[in-house]
């Protein structure tokens, strides 16, 4: 349905803008219906930079982002207009999403006002309750309420419900429960995976490995803007193979099991090649490999399971651009 | 050291989650009633907003009329001259109340038009970013440095006539910088935040998000500023009347002080012609200062004092 | 020696009236105790971790005492408290990342520090390089300025600073929320090598992520709503919870390697109650699901076996 085709973000940084700051660096994958995709990264990966331009409120440096066949990379006016009825996103802070000196509910009014200027007022009425329902939010309990007199989970939801008022295919979630209460997590969780039930697609930004392992059938290993791991989540938690990955998993602290056990669990890493564009030591500039950084290569180690290492790329010659 | 039960002054927290926003406006009240700078400034600018109305109204009297019999009086409740007569007649507490109205038109119309411009200009540098920032901070930065008393000049000695409007545009398109450069810095500071983001995805852009999400968020600052601007007009006009660079054909309070001081009252001793205006023009402004400085603590929850 | 606390009320002064955010906390800690203090947002945690250093302006001492090593620390008053703080109590802050001067160097800035204690920075100053390396930092960390440090490395400056004077307690207040997942593990495993390093006797760890304390916890108190719900070992508290909150707590946390398919998890409907006017008896009462004519009364926190202590009528029966 989504797919991201070799999509990069550099900045122009420096006086008059002469040094190049690659942000996001060829990354590729799909979201296809039904399917929860987790975007995993910590801080300075790239992830929100990659959601952001999903939902083009940042312009693509390079590359294509394709929504059932039709590139929306360079599109601009009225067809963004048209895009955003398909692709929607909700963020992380609940009560920086909301106009604070307005009611939460004006977030649906935007709506009206843009996407059904000539609907007549019961039926839009209806059409708010269905989708309050449709995020187990009762309409009398949050509408008509500022944003401050709403907890952050419903606030959240009341975002969902407002995605849910176009023709949602696409979803991007940012990082959305990890301003929530542990309690309210797991509901605003369960409500993404009723949404991947009903055919929509999901692009979960987090950072958190057990959320994404809990939620999504895809996982995307992102570090520094580049793509290390991905592939299916069974796959990716049930043997990683990149040392981030790895590094990733053997820190997440687990209920029920310590960190030295799971340690120990994981089998012994790859060796590591100097000067590896993936590479745990990687600054991402001035490489000093001889391969061309134009063509990075994700290697397949396995069905729905892709690593970016050439080590593996040269023993199972498999190459996936 | 506090003590159980003693108010500390900084005792202000948000109540979780139960505060509806009528109580907000409410606390806005409470706490501007509250307020001594508020009260004492508004009251004032209240009492001279009068004057200038009404006093024109009450003594309709020329300003400009010279009255040769009755030259250099000093102020006398019998004959109707209350604030005495100029060096050539003319009825002081009139020019005193036409000079107030001007004040007060060149503060509105001359401290509107540069908010109006520091406003499109501010907002439209901090909303777009890049290149048209660029630009427009050359602008502002262009508009800062510009000598606008050379300028004036120069500009005067091509004018025929000057009016009142002439004055206030003048103003309006000189002090807007400082204005412009505030509201960018805030605007910037909004832009980021996740609403603005939320309102382009509703298909919302470009003006359209400035003048429904931004500004609003910002009421209470381009309010503060608005005053700061017509106070500051008031200023620059009076300075400008005092050199002669005034309006012609209109009585100003600084215009009352420019012939005062140039028909030697000092020396005359004829101290009722250029105290009043002198006391008017400190009143006004002073006011309108005190008053702002008051609404910053009223509308910033972090200054008040319980 | 040990911290022992009763029925330490502190509340917080609104213009709407007072805040209940700590109603009667009971508990102590035992040396060489890293004791976790969870529980969501609003339930008074952090009061309770700031109440044991340092009332700011908006908090009000309204009853209660707290004993550390055997001796009455005197929190309601700032000036008797300051020959403990620092000395027998420390905290680690919640945003430590900005904890330190930024226009000073670290070393320059700790030098500082001591001075105001009346010590000399050349009394502590082997000690503050020895610890600096067993934090796995740089001894020239002294000489730089704080912005040129990582969020990590920050957060552990700020606990090595924190913890120079060895006092008795040590106060984490939610040190791992800013910190990606990597960093967290070295942070939370730096914070028990101080423990194990004998430069804290006992710990108070305030989190609201309980993953993180199973980790490196040896007991754990769930409080909610300004009350205390549960203590108890940590294995207990994960594998055994008794309390309803703590057992619906627990059962929302995905652990990696739960799926949703397999095992779908539920939260807890609802939200806590306002703590301008808490409700009579016990403050789950509306969200639990074993809730019964008794819970209008509120519920003793009473130990129901060794070293495992709840606040629940249901668990403790109705005449505890």
């Amino acid at each position: 349905m989504l797919s991201l085709n070799r999509v990069s973000k550099v900045y122009k940084v420096g006086t008059f803008g002469g040094k190049d700051l690659v942000a996001v660096r060829d990354v590729s994958f799909d979201i296809n219906e039904g399917e929860v995709v987790s975007l995993i990264g910590e801080s300075g990966s790239g992830k929100t930079t990659v959601g952001k331009m999903v939902l083009k409120l940042i312009e693509i440096t390079r590359g294509s982002i394709v929504l059932d066949g039709v590139d929306v990379a360079g599109v601009k006016g009225s067809a963004v207009k048209q895009y955003y009825r398909h692709v929607q996103g909700v963020f992380q802070d609940p009560f920086s999403s909301y106009n604070p000196i307005f009611k939460a509910d004006r977030v649906f009014s935007l709506i009206r006002s843009e996407y059904f200027p000539e609907m007549p007022r019961t039926e839009w009425h209806d059409k708010v309750e269905a989708a309050l329902r449709a995020v187990t939010l009762e309409p009398d309990q949050v509408l008509n309420k500022y944003p401050h007199q709403l907890s952050g989970g419903q606030l959240q939801r009341l975002l969902v419900a407002r995605a849910l008022l176009l023709e949602l295919k696409i979803l991007v979630a940012d990082e959305i429960i990890s301003m929530l209460d542990a309690s309210t997590r797991i509901d605003v969780l369960n409500l993404l995976a009723d949404l991947k039930s009903r055919g929509m697609g999901i692009l979960f930004i987090t950072h958190d490995l057990s959320l994404g392992n809990y939620i999504s059938e895809k996982t995307v290993i992102l570090r520094r803007g580049v793509v290390v791991e991905m592939g299916a989540t069974e796959k990716v938690y049930g043997n990683p193979t990149h040392p981030y990955t790895r590094m990733l998993i053997s820190s997440v602290p687990q209920l029920h099991k310590k960190w030295a056990q799971i340690e120990s669990e994981l089998a012994a890493p790859i060796a590591g090649r100097g000067g590896c564009l993936f590479h745990e030591a990687y600054p991402l500039a001035g490489r000093a490999d001889t391969r061309t950084a134009d063509e990075p290569t994700l290697a397949k180690i396995e069905d729905d399971h892709f690593v970016g290492c050439f080590e593996l790329e040269s023993e199972k010659a498999s190459r996936v651009a | 050291m506090t003590a159980v039960g003693q108010v500390d002054a900084q005792s202000e927290v948000t109540a979780p989650l139960t505060a509806p926003p009528v109580k907000q406006q409410r606390e806005t009240l409470f706490f501007a009633l509250r307020s001594k700078k508020f009260l004492i400034s508004v009251s004032i600018l209240l009492v001279l907003l009068v004057i200038a109305i009404v006093g024109p109204m009450l003594d309709p009297t020329d300003p400009l009329l010279q009255n040769g019999a009755h030259v250099m009086a000093p102020p006398s409740f019998h004959d109707g001259t209350w604030f005495g007569t100029t060096i050539f007649g003319e009825d002081v507490f009139s020019q005193f109340c036409n000079g107030l109205r001007a004040s007060f038109f060149i503060g509105f119309l001359g401290g509107g038009f540069a908010a109006l411009l520091g406003m499109a200009i501010g907002f439209t540098a901090g909303y777009k970013g890049g290149w048209i920032d660029e630009i427009l901070n050359m602008l502002t930065n262009v508009f800062l440095v510009i000598p606008t008393l050379a300028v004036l000049l120069v500009i005067t000695a091509y004018l025929s006539a000057r009016g009142v409007l002439f004055e206030a545009v003048f103003i309006g398109a000189t002090s807007w910088p400082w204005a412009a450069r505030a509201i960018r810095a805030q605007t910037f500071s909004l832009r980021s935040r996740d609403f603005i983001d939320l309102a382009r995805l509703s298909g919302r852009g470009g003006w359209k998000v400035i003048v429904f999400e931004i500004a609003p968020n910002m009421s209470s600052y381009l309010f503060l500023t608005y005053i700061l601007l017509f106070g500051g007009a008031i200023l620059i006009a009076a300075s400008l009347d005092f050199i002669g660079l005034g309006p012609m054909g209109a009585m100003s309070l600084g215009l009352m002080m420019f012939n005062a001081v140039t028909s030697a009252s000092l020396v005359l001793g004829m101290w009722w012609w250029f105290v009043p205006p002198g006391i008017g023009i400190m009143a006004l402004v002073g006011a309108l200062y005190v008053m702002n400085v008051g609404l910053d603590e009223i509308f910033n929850p972090k200054l008040r004092e319980l | 020696m040990s911290l022992q606390v009763s029925d330490l009320k502190v509340y917080y002064r609104t213009l709407g009236g007072d805040v209940k955010a700590l109603d009667g906390a009971t508990f102590s800690i035992a040396d060489g105790e890293i004791m976790g203090l969870a529980g969501e947002s609003g339930c008074g945690k952090s009061t309770l971790g700031n109440s044991l250093i340092r009332l700011d302006g908006r908090m009000k001492y309204v009853g209660g005492s707290v004993t550390l090593d055997g001796a009455e620390m005197p929190i309601w008053d700032k000036t008797d408290m300051i020959p403990f703080r620092f000395r027998e109590v420390s905290v680690v802050p919640q945003y430590a990342m900005s904890a330190m001067n930024p226009t000073r160097k670290i070393g320059l800035m700790i030098s500082e520090l001591v001075k105001s204690r009346g010590m000399a920075y050349s009394d502590i100053k082997v000690e503050l390089e020895r610890r600096i390396d067993i934090v796995g930092l740089q001894v020239d960390v002294l000489k730089r300025y704080p912005i040129e440090l990582s969020g990590g490395m920050k957060q552990r400056m700020v606990m090595v600073i924190s913890t120079l004077l060895n006092p008795s307690l040590l106060i984490a207040d939610e040190i791992t929320s800013a910190l990606d997942v990597s960093t967290q593990r070295a942070v939370a495993e730096t914070l028990v090598s101080f423990r194990d390093h004998g430069f804290v006797k006992s710990m108070m760890v305030i989190t609201h992520d309980v993953s993180i304390l199973y980790q490196i916890a040896n007991s754990i108190l769930i409080m909610y709503a300004g009350k205390l719900a549960e203590k108890a070992p940590t294995e207990t508290i994960i594998g055994r919870p008794l309390h309803p909150y703590t057992q619906m707590l627990v059962g929302s946390l995905p652990e990696v390697g739960v799926r949703y398919a397999d095992k779908k998890l539920s939260g807890i409907p609802g939200s806590p109650p306002s703590l301008l006017k808490p409700p009579m008896g016990c403050r789950f009462r509306a969200r639990c699901p074993l809730a019964f004519a008794k819970c209008v009364e509120e519920p003793p926190f009473v130990e129901v076996e060794p070293d495992h202590s709840v606040a629940c009528w249901k668990v403790a029966g109705p005449n505890a």
